[in-house]
């Protein structure tokens, strides 16, 4: 399978990088490579198998809906690139 | 004293009988990393001071008669497990200052059984990757042969335990991350089934293969961590509600009617044939003990490493969607918000991460779906399939771990596609939920470890740890450790 420059332009995008000219001629390769080897799935036969998207039995978990404890403000905030006051800042997204 | 040459059960025994304190083996345990740290490069940061401080707790508990099975016994944690206030970096630039404000809660029960912990261990960034090799601060050595790789992606805490850094480790497994490394450093490894061990503090690499395991310098010491490690947690929603055994209790020397089960599609052209044979005589030595065992066949083994790099990719690129410089980690500057998040995470993530962001956003894009993701996750129930037959017939399934020793240093780094191929025998494991352990079977003529897999239904460890405990009691493998 080819992917094409413009594909790997595509998916970074969807993928929120940005990349180097360099790394979009390597990833060119590289993804081409390796999809074409997972075409190798396309000769097993899958009609009518179930997908799996968890080995064990699960149900929608829920738990009560009571308060309960919640991690620190201060501490959670100090790991935060840039902030004011108790809130999360990020550059301008509204002129 | 050289006390950091023993196990969890030997330490115990001496903590108990008086003979040593939990700081001895603390202290020891550092001079140890004071004087091959600096050539195996195992830890991403050394948490010495707090250490010993721990020792002392740990000796008043124990002069208060409070002697848990790890009271004082200094363990090392992959660094992609949170420690509340203790810095955990995956191993990525992009966390590289980031300090969880909370315990996983595999932490939250090592400290309630008195753990002493040494520090955090390197890995392959964000657990991407096969030899240790892609984390951000430099490559960890093998212990064995400096100029060799540990494996990956727990490369660094199957280094610890191998140069007797630590006493045990905890590692994370999403396509062989605890096994891999485990057999190329000669140490014991345990993936536990899905669901047995919480993942709640984990950093999320594909969520539905992720699982914690110990790794350990023998089996009764897989059994020990295992027993402090496992059980239902609520703040897992994927954490199963079983029984728990004490898995001490299947420490037994005894395999007589244990049916093993080789499969065909793990002895194939490219396996290294000192691995093959060092494999295939472990299996002789069980069935003189009373073992029998079959050729047996898991038919999708071949499209085993596709299916992961799709379902694995795929879960990735949506858990590591959170890196956007904001709420915690790195951030770049840019014009806008759209190019601070790219510049942040074109900064902040290695070339391997990117390389499986890249895959797996691609595998999940318009148009693409049914054709990779979902055909992906058809063939995972095929697969898993193959091992719900297999154990009709057949208690254990054995294989080798690796198909090939430890390589050398940058042996693989210019091929994805050649390092995905080194977990060719462990990544069926992960897409089929089941527990699996690698013991040291043997030495290569060249003295590198090799690995043995030994695989269970769901929720089996003990029939492993019976299987395993059999074979070590039998042999002098787990006794030997690297001249470093």
């Amino acid at each position: 399978m080819n992917i094409t420059k413009k594909d790997v332009e595509h998916i970074a995008l969807l993928s929120r990088l940005k990349l180097t000219e360099e790394e979009k001629e390597t990833f060119v390769k590289q993804l081409s490579g390796i999809l074409t080897h997972v075409e190798k799935l396309n000769e097993v036969n899958t009609n009518g198998i179930e997908p799996t998207s968890h080995v064990i039995k699960m149900q929608n978990v829920m738990r009560g809906d009571a308060v309960t404890g919640s991690l620190p403000v201060e501490k959670v905030l100090a790991n935060a690139p840039d902030r004011t006051e108790e809130f999360f800042r990020v550059p301008k997204i509204i002129e | 004293m050289e006390l950091y040459k023993l196990t969890i059960h030997e330490l115990h025994e001496k903590i108990k009988n008086k003979e040593i304190t939990a700081k001895d083996i603390a202290s020891d345990v550092f001079k140890r990393i004071d004087s091959v740290e600096n050539k195996v490069k195992a830890y991403l940061s050394v948490a010495r001071d707090e250490a010993l401080k721990q020792a002392e707790d740990a000796d008043k508990e124990i002069k208060a008669g409070k002697v848990n099975p790890l009271t004082g016994i200094p363990i090392a944690i992959k660094d992609n497990i949170c420690i509340d206030g203790v810095k955990t970096t995956c191993a990525s630039k992009i966390l590289e200052n980031f300090i969880p404000p909370y315990d996983a809660s595999v932490i939250t029960k090592l400290k309630a059984s008195g753990y002493i912990l040494t520090g955090k261990t390197n890995m392959d960034e964000f657990a991407m990757g096969s030899s240790t090799e892609n984390s951000a601060f430099g490559a960890t050595r093998n212990p064995y042969d400096l100029e060799r790789v540990p494996g990956g992606s727990s490369g660094g805490s199957a280094a610890a335990v191998s140069a007797d850094e630590c006493i045990a480790a905890l590692g994370s497994d999403t396509g062989g991350s605890i096994r891999q490394p485990a057999a190329l450093c000669g140490v014991v490894g345990m993936k536990p089934t899905y669901g047995r061990v919480s993942r709640y503090g984990l950093v999320a690499f594909a969520s539905s293969l992720d699982q914690i395991g110990p790794i350990t310098k023998d089996v009764t010491d897989c059994a020990i961590m295992m027993n402090a490690i496992s059980g239902y947690d609520k703040c897992d929603s994927t954490s199963a509600d079983v029984a728990l055994p004490d898995f001490t209790k299947s420490l037994i020397k005894d395999v007589k009617g244990l049916k093993i089960g080789i499969p065909d599609e793990y002895f194939i052209e490219g396996i290294d044939p000192e691995i093959e044979k060092s494999v295939l005589d472990a299996v002789k030595l069980l069935e003189g003990l009373g073992a029998k065992s079959e050729r047996i066949k898991l038919p999708h083994t071949g499209y085993a490493i596709a299916t992961y790099y799709i379902l694995a990719t795929s879960e990735a690129s949506s858990n590591l969607a959170r890196y956007d410089g904001v709420k915690y980690g790195f951030r770049a500057k840019g014009k806008d918000l759209i190019d601070m998040y790219m510049e942040t995470r074109a900064k902040g993530f290695g070339s391997e991460v990117k390389r499986r962001i890249m895959l797996g956003t691609y595998a999940l894009s318009a148009g693409y779906y049914e054709a990779f993701y979902k055909k992906g996750q058809q063939v995972r129930t095929l697969i898993k399939r193959d091992f719900d037959e297999a154990f009709k017939k057949v208690d254990v399934i054995i294989t080798p771990t690796s198909p090939t020793p430890a390589f050398k240093i940058g042996e693989k780094t210019a091929d994805p596609l050649q390092m995905y191929l080194s977990d060719i025998f462990t990544i069926s494991v992960n897409l089929a939920g089941v527990p699996a352990a690698s013991i040291p079977s043997g030495f290569t003529k060249g003295n590198l470890p090799i690995g043995l897999q030994i695989i269970a239904k769901p929720f089996d460890e003990e029939t492993i740890i019976r299987a395993a405990y059999t074979f070590e009691q039998s042999t002098e493998m787990h006794k030997k450790r690297p001249a470093i």
